[in-house]
């Protein structure tokens, strides 16, 4: 069954509001995207019915807490084709899911000289951890370039992943330029060279099929605020085993077996990497997030994405003046797409277009390093999702026009 | 028509996109007695400020940037307005462009071609991209944060 955004729509209250006399376009979604009732109706159902601190209770309350956060780490599990909810640890998101794997896992094992791998579009969240990481340890970075296409340059890649390598951490896709990086292929690389491989699933989980066996990765991260679910709540995979190798993260409560004077020991299990009282109402409404992605099926959400991607690129270049970056087929990019508009400057063009209702991005987008290999100090990012329709690019298209228009009075007058 | 037409020419007068266009005062000196540097993180607006002052007199200026239309022609419109006169009375068009921006107080005649940038104070999220180049400016000449405290707030 394909999606019917119709309908989808009558789920997410906000989608009814209006912004600056206009119907919202919420075309903002790499950035966070929109909630649908039954997250926000988890929320208040858990506060007013269940709300309880978790594993440490014997009452009926906490019970039931615990079995509904504990729930969840098997819906996360599932999302993303992981063999055991036991690989699950809970964080804040994905920029803590990273640092903690730069921290307990990198502090351990990366020594003077060793290399971490990483490429010229992660997100600033999968660059500054292994420079904090490299700053402690003495290793270094290294970094894969991409092709006029904004591909990523396998073959850079390839020769940068060797003895030395210790780490390779790149992303599933890319928040700025919508590419998809062929994991499988990459974890082939990681492999040979026996290098531990992150992936930056921030923008994949959300929009893609994930299967982390068949990706063939050591960790996996994303976050739920990206994906329908509440801010606040980030997940952490681990390959088996993996967890139970690393120190931990944080000390506290929840995280420990036995404490003594002299030292303590560590639960079991991804409780070793969640210490304190966890987000446990935001994590419960995950789950529902969770279960309504599932109700729709992300393969169907797959495809509505490449519909109105590929609508959106060629509606954008067939409108003039417009450059998209990244690749444009719609079978190796996903919906996160930057443009460029001739002589007007990114803020201009989100101050315009938000007369009109329209809520895109402008700026570096957390990524400074792939800004310096285009060359531009910002983009302008319209990102979709399933409850964006094509008549929503139509009128990011029209808005745009009024910029044109507007930043062209002057060009006209002056060129000779 | 039920809504009205944003109106943009309003914001985006012809004056602040020829200033944008064609900026004055662009690059450096070779000899500068002041300059400072100034970025806005959020939009990445970037502004560098040089000056050559002789006693009280601010006799040249040349600045260079990126960023946004208002951000680049507020640069432009400014190096032009205290460009050849005294500091203090840069400091006196600074506190009158604040207001007309933070205030949205009526233009002041004084204030010249930087009247035109009177439709940002509608919009708060740019109103950091015009007082840029002004925060830059108070830095290079050393002027008291909190004379301007009350207005600095946008930052
Ligand atoms: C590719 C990518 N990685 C990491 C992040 C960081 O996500 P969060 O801010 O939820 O930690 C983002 C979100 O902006 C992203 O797009």
């Amino acid at each position: 069954m394909s999606i019917d955004t119709a309908r989808i729509r009558e789920d997410f209250p906000i989608l009814s509001r209006e912004v600056n006399g206009r119907p919202l376009v919420y075309l903002d979604n790499a950035a966070t995207t929109q909630k649908p009732r039954a997250v926000i109706d988890a929320l208040k159902h858990y506060y007013e019915t269940q709300n309880a601190n978790i594993h440490r209770g014997i009452h009926t309350l906490a019970v039931e807490a615990t079995e509904a956060y504990e729930g969840v780490r098997e819906k996360a599990a599932q999302h993303i084709g992981a063999a055991s909810a036991e690989d699950i640890v809970f964080t804040r998101n994905t920029t803590e899911s990273i640092n903690l794997v730069a921290r307990a896992w990198g502090d351990a094992n990366l020594r003077e000289g060793d290399e971490i791998v990483l490429t010229l579009m992660e997100h600033h969240s999968n660059i500054v951890p292994w420079q904090l990481v490299a700053q402690r340890t003495g290793a270094v970075l290294r970094y894969a370039g991409i092709d006029a296409d904004g591909r990523l340059d396998l073959d850079a890649l390839r020769s940068l992943i060797g003895e030395r390598t210790k780490v390779v951490s790149v992303t599933h896709m890319s928040n700025v330029l919508g590419t998809i990086n062929p994991i499988a292929e990459i974890a082939g690389m990681a492999r040979k060279a026996g290098a531990l491989l992150l992936v930056d699933g921030a923008q994949s989980a959300p929009h893609l099929p994930v299967d982390v066996e068949a990706l063939g990765c050591d960790v996996f991260a994303f976050s739920a605020h990206k994906m329908l679910g509440p801010t606040g709540v980030g997940v952490l995979w681990a390959r088996p085993g993996l967890l139970a190798e690393m120190e931990p993260f944080l000390g506290g409560g929840e995280m420990i077996s036995i404490v003594k004077p002299e030292g303590s020991t560590w639960a079991d299990g991804p409780h070793k990497f969640e210490a304190g009282t966890p987000n446990i109402a935001d994590v419960i409404a995950f789950g529902s997030a969770l279960d309504y992605l599932a109700d729709l099926g992300m393969t169907e959400v797959r495809e509505h994405e490449k519909r109105i991607t590929a609508y959106a690129i060629e509606a954008l270049e067939a409108s003039g003046g417009i450059t998209v970056h990244g690749p444009h087929d719609v079978e190796v990019r996903g919906g996160a797409v930057s443009f460029e508009v001739d002589g007007v400057h990114p803020h201009d063009i989100s101050t315009i277009v938000d007369a009109y209702g329209v809520a895109i991005r402008a700026g570096h987008h957390c990524a400074q390093l792939l800004m310096r290999h285009l060359e531009v100090p910002a983009t302008n990012r319209a990102s979709f999702y399933i409850y964006n329709e094509e008549r929503e690019v139509d009128a990011l298209v029209a808005a745009l026009d009024e910029a044109k228009r507007v930043f062209g009075r002057v060009e006209s007058r002056t060129a000779v | 028509m039920s809504r009205a037409e944003p109106q943009f020419d309003e914001l985006y007068r012809e004056v602040i996109l020829d200033h944008y266009r064609r900026p004055r005062n662009a690059g450096t000196l070779e000899a500068p007695t002041h300059q400072a540097e100034g970025a806005n993180p959020v939009c990445g607006d970037e502004i560098e400020l040089h000056l050559a002052v002789e006693g009280d007199v601010i006799c040249e200026m040349a600045f260079r940037g990126q960023g946004c239309s208002i951000s680049q022609s507020s640069a432009s419109m400014m190096t032009e307005r205290v460009c050849g006169g005294t500091i203090d009375e840069a400091r006196r068009v600074m506190r009158l462009f604040e207001a007309q921006l933070v205030d949205a107080a009526e233009p002041d005649p004084a204030l010249g071609d930087l009247e035109a940038l009177q439709g940002v104070a509608q919009f708060p999220v740019r109103v950091k991209c015009a007082l840029l180049c002004w925060k830059v400016l108070r830095e290079a000449l050393n002027i008291d944060e909190t004379e301007h405290a009350r207005t600095s707030q946008g930052d």
